[in-house]
């Protein structure tokens, strides 16, 4: 008899983002984290804003942690350059910031228009002194974000959990 | 080139003036501020835990100030901003248009020019009328002001009518002095957030 068909990492990293008390999900909607968005929207403890740019939820989650909350930021890889100036609170406020990015443009990718930005994400991240943490297994998702809300909200650091498209499996027909 | 059919209202306000009376009415109202001159026109008004002076992210303040918001429902949040900073970011009106904290305000201090560069005409100076933006976009009350009058009227509203409100203030290009505020932003933010939450942030 097979095995049951594990859970998708979505629920885990739900799981996680809940018991670490956040309470702010700013997001920019992606195929890639479309299940996580859905389990965060659903959940009541949780308030989700769906931006116009990606910036605005770098501007969000600045404002969450100056007011005592915690949240966490959604964007595809595509994204991430349009955070750059707005990652100036953060740096310099030494505010924490906790990132889901899922990669475009990476593995087994076919639409060339993704693989510009998707092959700067993680320079530009780090140009702007975020901690990059790649995963690109489904079974580590929950476990590197765990490790990595410590990181942001203890270690008061900025810290992207970049999903491989190995995981999210996006974009194979170009 | 065709003449307008109405004049507008001559300008007469004063920045300064309009954030000194806004503000003598504050309690413990959070505020925080576009990028440029707003930082010093609060700051004219007196040095505070509660204010959060933003520098560099440009379009950035009013989706600061949502997330204050979220986090301090019980707490009157207050945006004072720029006509060309609020442009700079101008789907976080139809975002918070969504949204709608009850306990956010927006007042941009529309000189109709980027101030801290020149005084370059911005978009409303060719006539963008950001009060239109903010109501189509859902905000709960919205309100133009161009005189001592309009401006007393609203000053109820920015603080307690249920949000988001949006409030444009006229204002003249000219400024007052630039003040010495502070300016490190790991000091300004810890010392917003303590007096946010009252713990040592």
């Amino acid at each position: 008899m097979a095995k049951a068909k594990a859970r998708h990492w979505s629920h885990d990293v739900h799981a996680v983002l809940k018991s670490a008390d956040v309470r702010q999900v700013a997001y920019v909607p992606d195929g890639g984290l479309a299940r996580l968005i859905e389990l965060c929207n659903k959940d009541r403890t949780m308030r989700s804003v769906v931006l116009t740019t990606e910036e605005e939820g770098i501007a969000q989650m600045a404002g969450a942690w100056l007011g005592g909350e915690r949240g966490v930021f959604l964007t595809q890889s595509g994204g991430v350059g349009n955070c750059i100036n707005m990652l100036s609170i953060i740096q310099e406020c030494r505010i924490p910031l906790l990132a889901l990015v899922s990669m475009r443009g990476q593995w087994g990718e076919g639409f060339p228009w993704q693989v510009p930005m998707g092959q700067a994400t993680t320079a530009a991240l780090e140009a702007a002194n975020v901690i990059v943490q790649p995963v690109d297994r489904a079974e580590e998702v929950a476990e590197t974000v765990e490790a990595a809300t410590r990181l942001a909200y203890d270690a008061n650091r900025a810290v992207a959990v970049v999903v491989s498209q190995r995981i999210t499996n996006s974009g194979r027909r170009g | 080139m065709a003449a307008r059919k109405t004049k507008p209202p001559a300008i007469t306000l004063e920045r300064r003036e309009v954030v000194a009376r806004i503000l003598s009415r504050r309690g413990d109202a959070a505020v925080v501020t576009g990028i440029g001159n707003a930082v010093h026109d609060v700051a004219s008004c007196g040095d505070e835990a509660r204010n959060m002076y933003l520098a560099g992210i440009m379009g950035g303040a009013s989706m600061v100030a949502f997330g204050v918001a979220l986090a301090q429902p019980r707490r009157r949040v207050l945006v004072i901003t720029g006509d060309g900073e609020l442009l700079a970011g101008i789907g976080s009106l139809v975002t918070i248009g969504v949204e709608k904290p009850k306990n956010l305000s927006i007042v941009v201090l529309d000189n109709q020019a980027f101030g801290a560069t020149g005084n370059q005409r911005t978009h409303t100076a060719a006539g963008v009328d950001l009060v239109a933006i903010a109501a189509a976009s859902g905000f709960a009350g919205t309100a133009l002001i161009t005189d001592d009058v309009g401006l007393e009227a609203a000053l109820a509203d920015i603080y307690d009518r249920p949000g988001p409100y949006f409030a444009v203030v006229k204002v003249k290009t000219t400024t007052g002095p630039r003040l010495d505020v502070p300016r490190d932003g790991t000091y300004v933010a810890r010392r917003f957030r303590a007096a946010m939450t009252g713990d040592e942030g």
